[in-house]
């Protein structure tokens, strides 16, 4: 038990340095992901071909990359096509043009749960599309959307562990200076999951408050 | 509801449509002459760069990095239809005390970074001196988070049978195990398959992961390919053609997962509603709704 608590006490600029940078990654990303998913859906709904069709190609061309592959080809490819990115920008940029694909998703599904009738008496009033999506639409759907969005940031913080691989000293790079340390393998990763587990509970509870209270209101 | 969000476009409305149809069309050849640009600037596409992948050697090496990816996710799908099968069974059975325990391990794998997981078999084993094969490391590490997304999976098909269906067997005096092999499974299976390939997808995403602890799959060919400095470091070319191989067989998969869907909601053969795909599409990126849902 002494050892286990002595990986993390002699360690614990590393813990605290990588940790930061996985909080970091993650604001950054979040915020990121959500402005331009949120786009990417206000595409596929609109009233323009084109617009639907850019907003679907992206889905579909990003949700079915491996982030990895994103990160690998930003960090090695990046370079040769004379737009080097520092590690921890492009980690930011692949992790928001992976995670925007999947929020657009939700997003797009959660305007779907909202029944057809408030648009359609809503435009019978006279309202125009911006109305009718940001004053009926959006607000309805925002309740269905939370909790799925949540569950996507949950596992976008998961993957911040990814930029590892990529010269990113962030939460999942720990092992590796550990091993090089010569420190105590299993207890570095322990440490390294209760972390994520103090970092994933609080959106958990907020997830599940929010389900709660607005699950009821429909 | 896409198309009653708005009315059909009068004379203004279709005038605004199409300046931003322009505007994005602008938009859309700007970007990709950008990226053309880029290309040609610097080269991508010259002889050299391009040579390599003439060459039947290289082929085979890309082929052997996908013949490995194949491999890692077809071990780990089938050892996480296991653990799924087994950890669904123990959280819907009657006993606490297999119950709880189960619910902890899945809520917990769910939880855990899918990189940490497969730290624990690469990593700890090092440290050991123990040898184990970068290949179970990272079929491991995939087999207990998505085993744990599965029973999820499971799970919830299993519960998405109407009540009316158990009770039904019940009453004419089935067993629990005759109740759930020949009354609830099979119709579960219907409902929840959809979302079990869009898994499986997710899975064979994640086995790129296995470039990072080094296990010789796609991507890592990729990366062999590209770091050769006597054919100029062709990175962008070989990252482009494992992307289509990617894209390709994923694309494939999810839409086989569409067309399931679409069917199994025609299908009369089932009681129980479809368990959603999107579900599996959160859970994606990696932890399901969590540790929660």
């Amino acid at each position: 038990m002494n050892t286990f608590l002595h990986t993390l006490t002699d360690n614990g600029e590393l813990f605290w340095r990588g940790f930061k940078t996985t909080i970091e990654l993650f604001l950054i990303s979040a915020i990121g992901s959500l402005v331009l998913g949120t786009l990417l859906a206000a595409a596929r709904v609109s009233p323009v071909p084109i617009l639907r069709a850019v907003g679907m190609t992206y889905v579909q061309v990003l949700r079915n990359t491996p982030l990895t592959l994103i990160f690998a080809f930003l960090v090695f490819a990046g370079p040769k096509l004379d737009i080097g990115l520092e590690y921890f920008p492009s980690a930011c940029v692949a992790l928001i043009a992976y995670t925007s694909a999947f929020i657009c998703e939700v997003v797009r599904a959660g305007v779907n749960t909202v029944s057809p009738g408030q648009a359609e008496a809503a435009r019978a009033l006279g309202m125009t599309f911006p109305q009718v999506t940001g004053q009926i639409v959006l607000p309805q759907a925002f309740r269905s959307i939370v909790p799925p969005l949540m569950s996507v940031l949950i596992a976008m913080l998961k993957n911040t562990t990814i930029a590892a691989g990529f010269s990113v000293v962030e939460a999942g790079a720990i092992p590796q200076y550990m091993s090089e340390r010569g420190e105590n393998q299993f207890a570095t990763l322990i440490w390294i999951v209760i972390g994520f587990l103090l970092l994933i509970a609080p959106l958990v509870t907020l997830q599940r408050t929010l389900e709660r209270k607005w699950g009821v209101a429909r | 509801m896409t198309d009653v969000l708005y009315d059909l476009p009068g004379p203004r409305a279709r005038a605004r449509n199409l300046v931003i149809a322009v505007l994005t069309t602008v938009g859309v050849v700007a970007v990709a002459a950008y990226v053309a640009y880029r290309l040609i600037a610097t080269d991508q596409f010259s002889e050299l760069r391009l040579t390599q992948f003439q060459y039947t050697a290289v082929q085979q090496e890309l082929l052997n990095g996908l013949l490995a990816t194949l491999k890692a996710a077809v071990i780990a799908t089938a050892l996480a239809l296991v653990f799924g099968a087994v950890f669904a069974a123990a959280r819907l059975s009657d006993h606490a005390l297999i119950r709880v325990p189960a619910t902890w391990v899945v809520e917990l794998f769910r939880a855990i970074p899918l990189l940490i997981l497969i730290f624990f078999f690469y990593y700890v084993p090092l440290q050991y001196k123990l040898h184990i094969d970068t290949l179970w490391a990272l079929v491991l590490g995939l087999t207990l988070y998505n085993g744990s997304v599965l029973a999820e999976i499971f799970r919830a098909g299993i519960l998405a049978v109407p009540r009316g269906q158990s009770e039904a067997a019940y009453a004419i005096g089935l067993r629990k195990t005759q109740v759930m092999v020949s009354v609830l499974l099979p119709q579960a299976v219907r409902a929840m398959l959809p979302a079990i390939v869009s898994q499986l997808v997710v899975l064979l995403k994640d086995t790129a992961l296995g470039f990072i602890i080094t296990y010789p799959e796609l991507l890592y060919a990729a990366k062999q390919i590209g770091s050769r400095g006597s054919f100029d470091f062709p990175y962008v070319v070989s990252y482009l053609i494992v992307a289509a191989i990617y894209i390709g067989i994923c694309s494939a998969l999810s839409a086989f997962a569409y067309w399931l869907q679409k069917r199994m909601s025609r299908s009369r053969r089932t009681a129980a509603r479809p368990v959603p795909i999107d579900q599996a599409a959160a859970a994606e990126a990696g932890g399901v709704g969590g540790v929660g849902a």
